[in-house]
């Protein structure tokens, strides 16, 4: 749903209670929502003692690979006569996945107060926020905030008379897909082509301009001021009883066949089958569900059986045989066919391939001829089995995991549903004429 | 790039089995091949920053849940390396299909065939049938500029070429354009090739897609001869192979020396060998008859030069591409006679190559310029100014044109002793000796910071030319000179080392194919 929308009252709106509001888009409007009283709070205090609160917490990641945040940040080494960055990864473009966007449009000073904590937190005295290219809208809101901010004296030389520095600047990024990889992020904030870089080093070690770095997602950081203005056992409530590992809210992006689709926050442990049926609504008139996609097009697929058992947090997602990942949620339904989106997937996955590696440079290739010859008509039984071994090359091989994100739904589809791959092979709607015949 | 010289920690690892110890820092496949593993890649080049991109060198080290990757995994105490496991080979064959689905497989048209790495490591180990039905991906062919021709449907990207040029050659051409399987290596807008040092690309290409233009179907790898030996076209002494096809120089390309190269040699030593190839040679001895000089045999010619000689001061002109041998022979032949020996340089810009240090083309555009120094003779841009009237002028493979030349007219006698005849001399010359050139025989080079190095043989000299070592040697003995005991040029080094204090010690046996530095040189190295 588009905003001002009035929550479903299953929701736990956290970061989005302000969303549609626009005054809450302002320095004023924010600070009337009680804004950047975390900040203020966050430079009283020390460094460490930001980290052990977060750490407290549990926030995990939210840019997909759920690392605990505070761990993260204990990281970097106080004192070390280095200078330290703070990167916002603000790249969001796992298909599927548009929550970040919604954060920077409606409460961009809400990412700015998380970098300023974050940065003040690692010790940098500088954070970029690296928004890609497309978001023009998100980007004009942070880059008008965070002219607020530094007209209002909570960034610069004497954060909010604290003494300290805090810098915060906003990056452009041109439209790749792999700078959402957090060094290839770097890379690409240098100047240098958005490649992914070996680890190790990295990035606490050796990150932008070769120096220590963090690098989190925008719902991570606009998380942060949450946790400190509420406390760490304030947020650890937002989760299952029985799996204390996932806490706090996320914010789901809903898109596909279904009902309500939109920007949904529960908390975690949420039962999916529910967010499924009630918050969104369920599936269109005459339709059913036939596959979900419930982390960006990364994750593994799954069937609907599988969705409805799940429980929606970092553990109840793996238990189902899929991930949170980014939270971007794709429904398919019976209407569509499967190979085909699959097919397209793996097309989107070919076009991003940073061309570094070969397994992804030519195996994300040949994946979508092949699939797209399935779809087509085109396809021998044989090509199942190729797809496979191809994807089975292309996992736990490469620098980064971009060609095991083209895998993965190649993998996962095949495996649970097979039957649409055959299908469409015994129906054999083209039939190849050889050219020299 | 291998381990730095400073870390004197060493790590004890074990690989296929062999217990190895390197350098604290090494990787996996330097380390592998200090144990005599070859870890089949790509992108790796020990000249070039570690890449890590090709995914060729995926090794299984023991206790790690993914295979990794060998150029950019440094080594660890106690580590067990397995090169040749059922999942490594596996993850290999996958990637040499990979890399085979688009490439065109024209071996038998590519000049790289013989030599292509991703032939051998597909023979070695990739699968006997591909399974790509699609179509293959196509680009055009690419004029790169200089002497640079890119095949991109070839083309592996494993990106050495761009590393070379960004971070040795420090000047950045060459690029990876577009992304996924359509990326290829692009050029930069306004820029070409023609960086000194930028033909190394051909040679660090692994497979056929950067080629020589001057090469390019010129032969087939294996009808070549070849063999080691040192660019004569600077005094920088590049270690480089020699090969010819039919008893004609063909290619010139880089051969490893950490020393003096590296890996590398400049364009200009690469692409000036025709003159190794000239069809204007003297083949045979002659003598003046009259007005015309006369073929004859070598010991007529001999006896000639020797009468020629006798009770004269003999004046050398000696060219700075003369082999240690040859220039030692000719000053004892000076000395005996009370005589002197200069030589004339050709100079030209001096080039380096940023990345290495002390590498670049010099501005002594001849290979022995630091030898001749050695052996006694004087450098002048006047070299027949010091010839004596009614000395004999000993001119050794010079050939001086214009005014200078004119000063032969104060020899009493001219003997030539070249691969040609200078015009100059053509009525002049009392005797002619032919000697082959630096491709027809063996010898050494002293190079600019006095590394003394072997270069061998690659073909044969044409008709009854003998190597100059050989001609003078029985002139220096003839003229009373203590013969060279064997007869080969290894013995003319020994006499040489012998006989000169800063070459003392030294011989073929102990120079190897690496070198050695004159005494003297290292302590003139380190006040520089």
């Amino acid at each position: 749903m588009g905003y001002p929308h009035t929550p479903h009252p299953r929701e736990t709106p956290v970061l989005s209670q302000h969303f549609g509001e626009m005054e809450a888009t302002t320095l004023d409007g924010w600070r009337t929502r009680g804004g950047y009283a975390a900040l203020q709070r966050a430079l009283g205090m020390a460094p460490a003692e930001i980290v052990t609160v977060v750490k407290d917490s549990g926030l995990r990641g939210r840019g997909g690979a759920g690392f605990p945040t505070g761990v993260k940040w204990s990281f970097m080494k106080p004192g070390d006569g280095k200078p330290h960055y703070l990167c916002c990864n603000a790249d969001e473009s796992e298909p599927g996945t548009f929550k970040d966007r919604e954060i920077m449009r409606w409460t961009p000073h809400a990412l700015v107060e998380g970098c300023a904590i974050g940065a003040y937190a690692i010790g940098a005295e500088t954070a970029y926020i690296y928004i890609r290219g497309e978001f023009t809208e998100p980007i004009a809101r942070m880059e008008a905030a965070i002219e607020e901010a530094y007209a209002a004296g909570i960034l610069g030389k004497n954060a909010m008379g604290s003494g300290k520095t805090v810098n915060v600047w906003v990056h452009r990024g041109a439209g790749a897909y792999i700078c959402g990889e957090e060094t290839a992020l770097m890379n690409s904030l240098e100047g240098r082509r958005g490649n992914p870089r070996i680890k190790p080093p990295f990035p606490a070690v050796a990150g932008v301009f070769g120096q220590p770095t963090t690098i989190n997602n925008v719902e991570t950081l606009a998380a942060v001021p949450q946790i400190l203005n509420n406390g760490a056992e304030w947020y650890k409530k937002f989760s299952r009883s029985d799996n204390p590992k996932s806490t706090g809210t996320k914010l789901y992006s809903v898109c596909g066949n279904i009902a309500r689709p939109g920007n949904y926050e529960v908390a975690m442990g949420f039962p999916f089958k529910d967010f499924l049926y009630d918050v969104c609504g369920g599936p269109l008139p005459g339709r059913k569900f036939r596959a979900i996609i419930p982390g960006g097009i990364s994750v593994p697929i799954q069937t609907v059986a599988e969705a409805e058992a799940s429980l929606m947090d970092y553990e109840g997602f793996v238990a189902q045989g899929t991930m949170l990942g980014s939270g971007g949620v794709i429904v398919v339904d019976d209407a569509q066919n499967l190979v085909k989106f699959i097919a397209r997937a793996a097309r989107f996955f070919a076009h991003e391939s940073c061309a570094q590696c070969t397994q992804c440079r030519e195996g994300t290739a040949w994946t979508t001829k092949i699939l797209e010859r399935i779809a087509a008509g085109d396809g021998t039984s044989e090509d199942l089995d190729t797809l496979l071994e191809i994807a089975d090359n292309m996992t736990g091989k490469t620098i980064c995991v971009l060609s095991d994100s083209c895998a993965t739904p190649v993998v996962s589809g095949l495996k649970k549903f097979r039957g649409d791959f055959e299908a469409l092979i015994k129906k054999k709607t083209h039939v190849l004429v050889p050219a020299f015949a | 790039m291998t381990a730095p010289a400073s870390s004197t920690q060493t790590v004890n690892l074990t690989i296929e089995g062999r217990p190895v110890s390197v350098p604290a820092g090494t990787s996996i496949l330097e380390a592998a091949k200090a144990a005599g593993v070859l870890i089949p890649h790509y992108c790796y080049h020990p000249g070039l920053p570690v890449a890590g991109v090709c995914r060729m060198c995926l090794v299984e080290v023991e206790k790690a849940p993914k295979l990794a990757p060998s150029c950019a995994t440094a080594v660890a105490e106690g580590q067990v390396v397995r090169v040749h496991t059922e999942k490594a080979l596996e993850a290999r064959q996958g990637v040499l299909e990979m890399l085979l689905i688009n490439h065109p497989l024209d071996c038998p048209i590519c000049d790289q065939a013989g030599e292509c790495e991703l032939q051998d490591y597909t023979y070695q180990e990739g699968r006997a049938e591909g399974r790509y039905r699609e179509p293959k991906r196509f680009n055009p062919v690419e004029d790169f500029g200089g002497d640079v021709i890119y095949v991109a449907n070839r083309c592996i990207l494993c990106t050495r070429c761009v590393r070379f040029m960004d971070d040795v050659a420090q000047h950045p051409i060459l690029n990876v354009s577009e992304r996924g399987d359509r990326a290829v290596i692009g050029k930069f807008e306004g820029e070409d090739m023609t960086h000194p040092w930028a033909g190394n690309v051909i040679e660090l290409c692994p497979v056929g897609a950067l080629l020589s233009k001057d090469a390019l179907n010129k032969a087939r790898a294996w009808e070549l001869d070849r063999a080691g030996s040192i660019c004569p076209n600077c005094s920088q002494g590049c270690n480089v192979i020699i090969e010819a096809r039919d008893n004609t120089v063909v290619r010139m390309r880089p051969r490893p020396n950490e020393d003096v190269n590296k890996y590398f040699m400049c364009d200009h030593g690469r692409l000036n060998y025709r003159w190794l190839n000239r069809r204007d040679r003297v083949d045979v001895p002659m003598v003046r008859q009259g007005a015309t000089l006369a073929g004859c045999d070598w010991d007529r010619a001999l006896a000639e030069a020797t009468r020629l000689m006798a009770g004269k001061r003999v004046f050398v002109l000696a060219s700075p591409m003369l082999s240690n041998e040859a220039l030692f022979l000719l000053a004892e032949i000076a000395r005996r006679t009370g005589g002197a020996g200069s030589f004339r340089v050709q100079t030209g810009a001096e080039a380096p190559l940023p990345g290495v240090e002390d590498l670049a083309l010099r501005a002594d555009r001849a290979a022995n310029v630091r030898g001749a120094e050695l052996l006694g003779f004087t450098r002048s841009e006047r070299p027949l100014e010091r010839l004596g009237a009614g000395d004999v002028l000993l001119v050794a493979d010079e050939e001086l044109v214009g005014e200078d030349a004119s000063g032969a007219a104060k020899a009493g006698a001219t003997i030539v002793l070249g691969t040609t005849l200078p015009y100059w001399a053509r009525h002049t010359a009392a005797a002619v000796l032919p000697i082959a050139n630096m491709s027809e025989e063996e010898g050494t080079f002293t190079n600019v910071r006095g590394r003394v190095q072997r270069y061998l043989q690659v073909k044969a000299a044409p008709g009854f030319a003998r190597p100059g070592w050989f001609v003078l040697s029985d002139l220096l003995a003839a003229l009373g000179g203590a013969p060279i005991a064997g007869g080969l040029p290894s013995d003319v080094f020994a006499a040489l080392a012998a006989a000169r204090p800063e070459f003392a010690g030294m011989s073929y046996d102990t120079l190897g194919m690496r070198g050695a530095v004159v005494a003297g040189a290292m302590a003139e190295a380190s006040a520089r």
